[in-house]
Formats: structure tokens, sequence, C-alpha cells
């Protein structure tokens, strides 16, 4: 037997630092979008293994909803300090402020207005690329998305415009006004993030862990009783052990029924899982094509 | 499904191309459904399009015809990358169209597999569209492939069918570079030996597809004989604790390097020892393609992104003039004589293309020669000079090391991609003057 032999979490990890090295070395001001959230905690340790002994030569980004979990927030804020990293913070209540983005009467999620928030923030700090820790297993137009995923002068994604990949090599050149997005954990799935979160003993923010939490059933999903989301007069709010399995808006990310306390048992819940894990995620399920129509506009 | 061990499973990339009904999607959603890799979620949107479209079966092809356009029209435009698991292994299918049209699509998924299945539908045998796969699968070098006679259900499972279809196949094999291939006669819509073992044709003692999929012996794969590792950026922390640290970071694109080692570094000719190998906060006693890793030198010589690691034993070529075979993937077709921007791992120069040798008629497989036209979804071999040399293995040898794309410098699209032969004439190492041999 051959003992040069990697195993998939190796070659996923392998690729993935590759591709920020590719970023680090091919664009001026790259950034690093961090939410807090299980990928992109994943896609910060690909960093620390790609750069390591050095710092991690860009900032993180978050576009903060004022929806978050404060769980998450404070997470977010913890980790970019033990890092030294450079944290940038942009914020959907500042950009409806200046008028940069507008509210539809009767929207609740504000995921639609993380867009134009997002792209005044690489405007403003002219990031010619934005790593992201979306995956193509995650819904089926990532499927297509590429590594390297151009945005034109208005952070539009074209499908049909997309440049071939082919073996590991990556075509980032620009003109002055475009963008890249760069997505290092394309070909992981739900289930890879998982196992490499154990691997490399990773923390997590607690949400993501089964806790006591009280949900309103709204929609067919659990969603967490809070400020913003007041329960209506024919809601029964229940207390529930529950956790998130992706996590967005606080208004759209459902909470599901969980006993899962470890990593260990949550890689068995989502082993058995009969449900994407999107499946929970309202904004995703107002039409077939909802997450083309987002990413083409310049969502993650 | 159980859970698999992380620690040892590994990963099988593979590419399917077809079009709209040779039962390609039929067969991928067969082996996401069969090992339980559609979720209730997809089924269920699955029906709500079936049922808006007035049809009552559910189509497969919804799962992975993920835009708007393909669905509208019916057949798959792009590449999609779709993934599912086994407890012994992990697998991302490329999946792409399979008309001539979309060539670029099909070389672009080839470029990363380890394994092509190419589908046959039974009843009309080996067509120009499984040749073309095929031809792709050879050109790009996938090491292994599994030739799927697909819909037996409708020739009665008929041996006597399985066997012409082979020979067909195998009259046609010697035109191609194919070291491995595989033939399994199936249903994709019945699950005759797609995940399990059909009832319907007991002649047939070979493994089914997906049992195939999951031994298929993928370790040699990769070049493991002849160390090269581009440098793709240089990590100096300059930190107190670090202070003299400069790692030379990269993807190990073949052999094997080990600590203590000595290396040349290309082009310029220069030698050192490896001084350590770095992996976070792991130190290697050795390392192996694909690893990304920093490797450390006893000597401070100059190095930067762009230059190559190499062992001693065998060296990479180093040279200005290129012969390699070649994709066109742009509406704009090949203008001899003009400059293109060639990227070939980390190293990006200038290119003038010289010479279209021939031109491959996709339908026939027949080469062309004295056609100068090079255009969209072409195939050909062309002679060009880089303005800086290039150091690299010939793509037989080595696929990640010999691979290329061409971008036109004025819209900065990838327009083409390309696969280096040996030169002609291989010109003399370099060697350092600081050396004697």
């Amino acid at each position: 037997m051959n003992k040069y032999k990697l195993t998939h979490l190796d070659y996923l990890e392998s690729e993935g630092i590759h591709v920020l090295r590719e970023v680090a070395a091919q664009f001026e001001r790259p950034t690093l979008m961090f939410s807090g959230g299980k990928d992109s905690i994943v896609m910060l340790r690909l960093a620390e293994k790609a750069f390591r002994p050095a710092r991690i030569p860009f900032p993180l980004l978050n576009v903060d909803t004022g929806h978050n979990f404060p769980e998450l927030n404070e997470f977010r804020d913890r980790r970019a300090a033990e890092l030294g990293a450079k944290l940038i913070v942009r914020t959907v209540e500042d950009a409806l402020a200046k008028g940069i983005a507008t509210q539809v009467p009767g929207e609740l999620s504000r995921n639609r207005l993380q867009i134009p928030t997002l792209l005044a923030a690489i405007e403003e700090f002219r990031f010619d690329a934005a790593l992201g820790g979306a995956r193509r297993d995650e819904e089926k137009a990532r499927a297509k998305e590429r590594f390297f995923s151009f945005r034109d002068e208005f952070g539009q994604w074209d499908p049909k415009k997309q440049r071939p990949e082919l073996w590991n090599i990556y075509n980032g050149r620009l003109i002055p006004g475009q963008h890249m997005r760069v997505f290092p954990l394309s070909n992981w799935t739900e289930m890879d993030v998982w196992e490499y979160i154990q691997r490399e003993k990773l923390e997590l923010p607690s949400i993501y862990f089964a806790h006591k939490r009280e949900v309103v059933r709204r929609a067919g999903q659990w969603l967490p009783v809070n400020d913003l989301l007041p329960p209506k007069d024919n809601e029964e709010v229940k207390t529930l052990q529950v956790r998130v399995r992706t996590i967005g808006d606080i208004m759209s990310t459902g909470c599901i029924e969980s006993e899962a306390t470890t990593v260990e048992h949550i890689i068995g819940e989502v082993s058995t899982a009969r449900v994407t894990e999107r499946g929970g995620r309202a904004d995703d399920k107002v039409s077939e094509s909802s997450m083309e129509d987002r990413k083409r506009e310049g969502y993650f | 499904m159980s859970n698999p061990d992380p620690k040892s499973i590994e990963l099988l990339r593979f590419t399917t191309a077809g079009s709209v009904d040779d039962g390609k999607s039929t067969l991928i959603g067969r082996l996401l459904h069969d090992s339980k890799s559609i979720f209730e979620d997809q089924w269920d949107a699955l029906q709500r399009s079936a049922d808006l479209a007035g049809g009552s079966d559910v189509n497969l092809a919804n799962l992975t015809d993920g835009l708007r356009s393909e669905r509208e029209q019916g057949i798959t435009i792009d590449v999609a990358y779709r993934y599912f698991a086994t407890p012994r292994r992990k697998f991302i299918i490329a999946d792409t169209p399979g008309h001539v049209q979309y060539t670029r699509n099909m070389v672009t998924g080839a470029s990363t597999a380890n394994l092509a299945l190419v589908l046959i539908d039974a009843r009309n045998g080996v067509v120009e569209q499984s040749k073309r796969h095929a031809y792709i699968s050879s050109l790009l070098g996938i090491p292994h492939m599994v030739v799927c006679i697909n819909k037996m259900d409708l020739v009665n499972y008929s041996e006597d069918r399985f066997r012409e279809i082979r020979e067909q196949f195998y009259a046609f094999v010697p035109r191609l570079d194919i070291r491995d291939v595989t033939f399994v006669p199936i249903s994709a819509l019945k699950g005759d030996n797609v995940v399990d073992e059909s009832q319907n044709m007991p002649w047939y003692h070979g493994p089914t597809l997906l049992g195939h999929l999951e031994d298929v012996y993928i370790a040699s794969d990769w070049n493991l004989k002849d160390f090269r590792m581009p440098v793709q950026y240089v990590i100096r922390p300059l930190t107190d604790e670090h202070h003299d640290f400069r790692g030379f970071a990269g993807q190990i694109t073949g052999g094997v390097v080990r600590k203590g080692e000595e290396i040349t570094v290309l082009p310029s000719g220069k030698r050192s020892v490896v001084k350590s190998i770095h992996l976070l906060d792991q130190e290697l006693e050795e390392a192996f393609s694909p690893q990304s890793v920093v490797i450390q030198l006893e000597d401070d010589i100059d190095i930067s992104r762009g230059d190559t690691l190499s062992s001693l034993d065998t060296l990479p070529y180093t040279t200005q003039d290129h012969d390699a075979n070649i994709s066109w993937m742009d509406e704009q077709p090949l203008v001899l004589g003009r400059k293109y921007i060639i990227k070939h791992g980390p190293n990006t120069t200038k290119v003038v293309f010289r010479e279209v040798v021939h031109t491959v008629d996709i339908e026939t497989l027949e080469e062309q020669h004295g056609t100068a036209e090079l255009g969209l979804n072409d195939i050909g071999r062309v002679k060009f000079k880089t303005m800086a040399p290039l150091v690299y293995d010939a793509y037989r040898k080595n696929r990640n090391f010999g691979g290329f794309v061409i971008i036109d410098e004025a819209t900065n699209d990838t327009v083409a991609a390309g696969m280096l032969r040996s030169p002609e004439k291989p010109a003399p190492v370099p060697e350092h003057k600081d050396y004697v041999i």
C-alpha cells in the first residue's frame, strides 16, 4: 500500500490553503468575510495554516444585520482579538440610515439588505477580493459557482460569463472597480465542515449546540423568540431543547430540536439528517431561483 | 448511513458528460438517491416543480440543473459539482453537458477528475458523443475510465448486446491514451448494477458502478516520483519571535520532499538543502503531492513567487519554446502573432502563438493539418514562445505541472487551456556558476 495518501479532509484543507495563498498573492486589497458562523471559522483556520507563523495578511469583514445572534457577535469579536486581526464591521442599520439600503414594506429578514451594505463596504475599502465561506453543496445555484467568482462594477454575478477554472489555476485578473468573490470551501460539504471542526478542535459559538430556548412555530419552522420577533397572538411560545444548523438573520434562521451538546453528537445528527442544511432558511424558499437571484445582485 | 471514520476516507473526483436523453441525470439522481444523499426538502422541491409543470414524474435532472436558464431550456449548460458520500469514500461529481458546443465545459470538468464515467445508450451503441467524452478524458489524462452501458432494460438485458458495444469501444480505444477501463451494464432508471447488484443480468460478474467507484485504486494517481513545488507566496513574519523565518509556501505538485534533502531552485539553478517543512504548528519529516506546506531552506537565496523547488534526480524542462495540446474556450478565435497571457501554476508571463500544427475533428477524431484557425470549442496542437521560460513537466508525466491557461489581455477572460508536451529539443539544464559537478 501507498503511504503517501491524503484523506478527504487533508485534500480539502490543502486545496483551501492553496486558494487562500493565491488570493494573498494575486490581489492588492483582499478581505476575509468572518461572521463567526461555522464555515467562516473553518476558513479562518485555513488562513492560519496558509500564513503562519506570519499574520493573516488581510482584514476580517462582517456585515452586521443588526439581527445577528448576540452569541455570534461576541464570538466574532473575541476570535478576531485573539488572532490580532483587524476586524471591520459594517451594519445594515447604518446603510439604511445613509439610504444605501432601502427596506421593502413587510420585509422582516435583513438578508437581502446585506447586499448593498456589503457592496458599499467593498467600495469604501476598495477591496478587490472578498473571501467567503460559501459551499457548492448548500444550494444548486452555488453548485455552478467558481472558486474565483468574478463580479462586475455593480457587484453582479453573471452565471453565463464565468471563467473556466482548470486544475488549480485561478485567474484573478480584474480591471479597477471589479472585484472577485473567492470561496476556498467550495468543495466542502456540511459533513466535511463538522469533521474538520472536530479534527482541529475548533471553538464554536454556543448556539450551534443544544440549549433551551423560547421558540414559536411559524411556516413549518421553529423560530427563536426575541425583541425583534415577538410571538403573534395566536402563537404558542414553547421552551425547547434546540440548536441552529446554519446561521443567518435571526428572523429567518430556524432552530431544530436537538440533544446534541458536542461536535460528536452533531456529526451523528448530520449523518442521519433528512433535510438539507438550508432547509431551515426561510429566505431560500421564496422561489426555486431565490438564491440565484440574490447571487446575481451581489449576495455572498 | 453509518458515520464514516474521517481518518481513512479518500476523495474520488469523477466526471460525467451527456445530453438530455441518454440518462445521465437519471444516473446521477440514482446514485444520490440510492446512497441516501438526496434530502427530503430537495425531494419536495423536485415534486413542487413537477406539479407546477403539470407533469407527474419527478425530474431528477432538476437536482443538478441549478440555473434558471438551464431549467427553462431543459439542458445542462455549465459544469455542476455534486457531492455524495458512502461509508467508504467521498465523491465529487463534475457533471457536464455532452454536446460539441460545450466541449470547453467537458474539458474543465475533466481537469481535476480521477475517473471518467462514459455513458452509452445500449440501444444506440458507441456514438460520437461517447467518443468525444472518451477522447477528452484521455486528452486531459484522467487515469481511470468506467464505461456504463445504460438502458440495458430496453435491450432485454442482453449479454450479446453488451459484448457488441464493448467491442465497438475497444476498436476505438487504441486511438486514445487510456490506462484503465472497466465496463458495467446498467439501467439507471431501474437501478440495475448502479448501487445494487442486478437480478436481471446473471451473466455479469463484475462490480456494480458504485462498488467500482468505491474500490478503484486512486492513491497512485498523483505523481509521487518527481518532487516539484512552485512557490506561491513567501512567508516572512518579521516578528521578534520569528525574526529569521523565511518560508516558501506552495502546493506540492509532484513527488515527495524530505527534510535534509538537497534541492534545486528553477529557473535559476541554485541549490540548497531543505531545513524544515511546516504545516501550521507541525514540523514534518517529509511531505508529498498534493499537500500545501511551507519549506525553509538552509541557504539565503533569492526565491520569489513563480520559482520552482525541484528534486535533483529528475529535472523538469526549462524552456521558452513550447509544444502543447490546447482547448480553445473563447468566442474570439486564436490569433497567431498576438500577445496573450499564460498562467502556469503561480507563474504568469506573456506568450505568442506561432503555429497551429493541427486541429482535431471532434466528430471523427481525425487530425486536420493546414488549418490555422482555432476557435471556440476547438481542440488542436500549437507551438508558442513565452517571454520568460516556463519550468514544467510534460502533462502526460504530471497533470498538475503540465497544464496551463491562456488569458486575453484585453478582456481578462480565460480563453484557452493547454497541456504541455515534451519539447522537441530540450534545452540544457541551467547550472549555477557557484556549483561545479
